[in-house]
């Protein structure tokens, strides 16, 4: 068994790398955790992380970059089903397309798009940068054992875009910021967050431990 | 529901805390990853190193320290300090740092925001402003470097808007007026700041009591609250100041 965290060039791996080790031996379970851009690897992994900083165009344009990549990510999410991560820009990358500065192509495994937050309050600060709660819509086997609702844990969310999913089957978690936020998407073998699971203490290593259980 | 933030900040030199810190009982108090793993188990929201190493040949040890903190503690991380380059934000955020906070480089020259903006993202940038007030009579404060001793005529509202307007994702605002005072943050310089800009803004300079973090969110308008001795040196811990926050009426996030 073997998890990969696609290496595309989007920042911090070091952190994401480091909570899965450590999400994994605080399970008990001995899954190698690898840093790879190798396509090959990628489409071999038994469990694959998409992690992404930065601006969406970049993001996708850093993942085009390597050859056979998405090839590579179309094989083993789509095709082999195997369980699948994409955290911040990761998971936007997901939907249909992104409007960050210009219009690019995402992935197209959730349907939707990812376009500016608009906070109802003006005085709400963009980015969206802090600690907020999660509100579930429907259970996920990412969620279990973790307390949520406005008594919850917390999680660490920085970005100014969010996956405005187009059906709402593939929404699992909000979060409240001046209206609702997308925290959570999942739909079949996949799943996204938009807050930073690596960088959520608690929440974040339990989450992290569940997706490493996960048979979907 | 949305919480605001307690920073603790570390002042890093040659890749040890200066002064030490003695709020636990920690086996080596100068160590920088020691305080960061108890700063996480107290509750801390972030943590910001600000790395003062004076000589080119020590400027290494901010990198290690920074991804022995990384391995350890699962929050975000900033730091800033000697930051003048694209390739240093990119060393910093590979070893794992969330965020960079430039300082002197932005205002020597702006177009380095929007280099670093553009090329990590401005989530993850942070310009941090030292600003003094310059006039009494009416409400106005200066850009100054070098530690507070250097003015440099540049107006810190405008600048803020102009950093923001550059790629900005964060301020972290310092009053030299008040660093190292503990007469609490200049609600006036924070409030203008936050007031001007659309993005987060964390107080800095002069916390000396749990109430002046309070009046520097509630009073201030700051979104986030960064201070230094009052944790180091035990007065307060950070869970007791998030209770105390909380108690005042803030939002705060008191996970166990």
């Amino acid at each position: 068994m073997s998890v990969a965290i696609v290496d595309y060039g989007s920042g911090n791996l070091h952190s994401a790398a480091k909570a899965f080790e450590r999400a994994a031996r605080d399970a008990g379970l001995n899954e190698p955790i690898v840093v790879t851009s190798d396509p090959n690897e990628v489409a071999r992994a038994d469990r694959v992380v998409l992690p992404g900083v930065g601006a969406f165009a970049d993001c996708r344009q850093g993942l085009d970059n390597i050859a056979g990549m998405i090839d590579a990510l179309e094989n083993v999410v789509r095709k082999k089903g195997r369980p699948f991560f994409g955290i911040c820009v990761g998971m936007q990358l997901m939907a249909e397309r992104g409007r960050e500065y210009q219009v690019t192509p995402g992935l197209g495994w959730i349907a939707g798009e990812v376009d500016r937050i608009a906070p109802s309050d003006p005085g709400l600060k963009i980015p969206h940068m802090g600690w907020n709660t999660l509100n579930m819509l429907k259970p996920h086997p990412l969620l279990a054992d973790i307390p949520l609702g406005p008594d919850g844990l917390h999680a660490y969310f920085v970005h100014s875009y969010e996956l405005k999913t187009a059906q709402r089957s593939d929404l699992v978690a909000q979060a409240d910021y001046g209206g609702p936020l997308t925290a959570i998407v999942g739909r079949d073998n996949m799943v996204g967050t938009q807050f930073h699971p690596e960088k959520s203490q608690r929440l974040g290593l339990k989450l992290i431990a569940n997706f490493l259980k996960w048979m979907p | 529901m949305f919480k605001v933030r307690v920073i603790p900040c570390l002042d890093v030199k040659d890749g040890r805390v200066v002064k030490g810190v003695n709020f636990v009982n920690l086996r080596d108090a100068g160590d920088p990853v020691e305080a960061a793993i108890a700063y996480d188990a107290a509750g801390a929201d972030e943590l910001t190193f600000l790395d003062i190493t004076a000589s080119h040949e020590n400027r290494d040890t901010i990198y290690d320290v920074v991804r022995r903190t990384a391995e350890a503690c699962f929050m975000p991380l900033t730091v800033g300090g000697g930051v003048l380059t694209v390739d240093d934000i990119s060393k910093l955020l590979t070893c794992g740092a969330d965020k960079v906070s430039i300082n002197t480089a932005a205002v020597a020259r702006r177009a380095f925001v929007k280099e670093a903006a553009e090329k990590f993202g401005d989530q993850c940038i942070v310009v941090a402003i030292d600003a003094k007030q310059v006039s009494q009579a009416r409400a106005r404060w200066e850009i100054f470097t070098h530690g507070g001793r250097k003015p440099t005529g540049i107006d810190a509202v405008e600048y803020a808007k102009e950093v923001v307007a550059l790629g900005a994702g964060e301020i972290l605002l310092t009053s030299m007026d008040r660093d190292g005072t503990r007469a609490g943050y200049d609600i006036a310089l924070t409030r203008a700041i936050a007031d001007a800009v659309t993005v987060p803004v964390i107080a800095s300079g002069g916390v000396g009591n749990l109430d002046h973090l309070v009046a520097g969110i509630r009073d201030g308008h700051a979104t986030a609250v960064l201070a230094a001795s009052i944790f180091h040196f035990g007065e307060h811990s950070v869970r007791e100041a998030k209770a105390y926050m909380a108690k005042a009426g803030l939002p705060m996030r008191l996970d166990p």
